[in-house]
């Protein structure tokens, strides 16, 4: 259930249901309290195998949102270090399988393919953005973390985050909605 | 001959390194500033004041101001009076890159190969680049250049035929196509003639002039202006979310080139500008 708060802002708490996607349109400020799992090209290269060979994914994506990051060390004492997004197109190939397993949400920045949009109409899910270059003021919305999957890879292994309140903004809704397009359309001006 | 230890290089790159990610230059500060004050768009005014609050959580707190560290980009200037002892230029500065990254809690994000993609797993090595120039001086310059910027850096060989006009076309068109991935607002470093490597580097070393400030050259200064304006009547803004400020400054660079030619670089740099240098 997807409430609004005094100030506007919507709070998600994950997992997410079809019911919660919906009620989104592009625009929306949200505020993310609960899970959110980090992967990105390493990671996503390691998770496709497995979803082709239908294995079990070292997470379970139903009702999730994948955050789109690596973060930075943690200081001795920190939870995290920085941890804003990174570009999610280089992701987008591996959007629709992720999406048809039950994930229903990613987080990122920056310019999605037409495929992975058509994705999000059908399997009922968000393209949420967090403000790149934001990562300080990000990390204090991380309380917990723990890496799940892929020590290896470093920054890029696949680590679990308790997240409260965490800010983002609906980019892509499920039902086409696009605030990159909105937006930029508001404030382009003639001669441009 | 004046000597140059190497272990003063180090320790000018290790410490370049870590405040360059902590704490933005003044520079880039007072262009947020700037940008707070012509900005129509909410969401983009609400950007650039998270922006500031991030700077200032960075400085403060010690942690870098964005997770992507970045990849060294270091110019250095030798004197040519400068005799560098203790070692190897290039080791050293690559130990004050390892140990900065280190100590500072930087994020490694350097790949031994582009192929087999093996994270080195202390940010080095750097891009070196080194000038021998007249005195007795040694100035190093560095930024910690963002991944998803530079991946949106392009470069176009433009005919003559093209002039001034191709060349304004051209750098728009890298500012639409950066978009939102290349975290806007941002600033383009843009090199106009030379070979095909020269525009390049030129487009990386106009990144370190004053942001804000004129180009000292009174028509490049002009086409600035002119290509800022034109910039941020994109409509593209503060993360691509709409409004006025798509770019805090263009600064360009020309080197006289070859009669058939108009090579034009353009690098891509976000907000989270970090750039530093001292001289020993």
């Amino acid at each position: 259930m997807v409430k609004t708060a005094a100030d506007g802002v919507k709070e998600l708490a994950t997992p997410l249901s079809d019911a919660d996607v919906e009620s989104l349109r592009a625009g929306d400020r949200v505020r993310i309290t609960g899970v959110l799992y980090t992967a990105r090209d390493a990671a996503h290269g390691r998770l496709l195998p497995l979803i082709e060979k239908g294995e079990t994914l070292p997470f379970d994506p139903r009702g999730q949102i994948i955050y789109y990051t690596g973060p930075s060390p943690a200081r001795p004492g920190s939870v995290v270090g920085s941890i804003g997004p990174t570009t999610a197109s280089r992701m987008d190939k591996y959007v629709p399988a992720l999406l048809k397993l039950g994930l229903k949400g990613t987080i990122g920045k920056g310019y999605r393919s037409q495929p992975v949009k058509d994705a999000l109409r059908q399997h009922r899910a968000l393209y949420l953005g967090a403000i790149g270059g934001a990562g300080a003021v990000l990390s204090q919305f991380v309380k917990k973390l723990e890496v799940v999957a892929y020590e290896d890879l470093g920054t890029e292994a696949i680590r679990r985050l308790e997240v409260e309140g965490f800010p983002a903004i609906v980019l892509y809704d499920c039902h086409g909605g696009d605030l990159y397009q909105d937006g930029q359309k508001a404030y382009a001006r003639a001669g441009a | 001959m004046r000597d140059v230890h190497t272990s003063a290089i180090s320790d000018a790159v290790k410490k370049l390194c870590m405040e360059a990610n902590w704490s933005l230059e003044p520079d880039v500060l007072r262009a947020f500033d700037r940008a707070l004050g012509t900005e129509r768009s909410p969401a983009g005014q609400q950007v650039l004041q998270i922006l500031k609050q991030n700077a200032a959580m960075a400085r403060e707190q010690r942690i870098p101001y964005c997770q992507d560290t970045g990849f060294v980009v270091c110019f250095v200037e030798l004197g040519q009076d400068v005799h560098v002892t203790g070692g190897a230029l290039d080791a050293a500065i690559n130990q004050g890159v390892s140990q900065g990254y280190g100590e500072g809690y930087l994020r490694a994000s350097i790949v031994r190969s582009p192929f087999d993609r093996v994270n080195t797993g202390d940010n080095t090595p750097a891009v070196v680049h080194v000038d021998v120039v007249p005195g007795a001086t040694l100035k190093i310059l560095i930024m910690a250049k963002g991944g998803g910027c530079e991946n949106r850096s392009k470069y176009k060989m433009l005919t003559p035929a093209e002039g001034v006009p191709g060349v304004k076309d051209w750098v728009l068109e890298c500012v639409r196509t950066a978009g939102p991935d290349a975290c806007p607002p941002l600033i383009l470093g843009v090199g106009v003639g030379g070979t095909f490597e020269k525009a390049a580097l030129l487009s990386k070393k106009a990144l370190f002039r004053e942001l804000g400030s004129p180009n000292p050259d009174p028509q490049l200064d002009a086409l600035e202006r002119e290509l800022l304006a034109e910039a941020n009547r994109l409509g593209i803004g503060p993360q691509g979310y709409g409004g006025d400020t798509t770019a805090l400054g263009i600064h360009l660079l020309a080197y006289p080139c070859h009669i058939t030619s108009l090579p034009v670089a353009v690098t891509i740099e976000c907000h989270a500008h970090r750039h530093k240098e001292v001289t020993l």
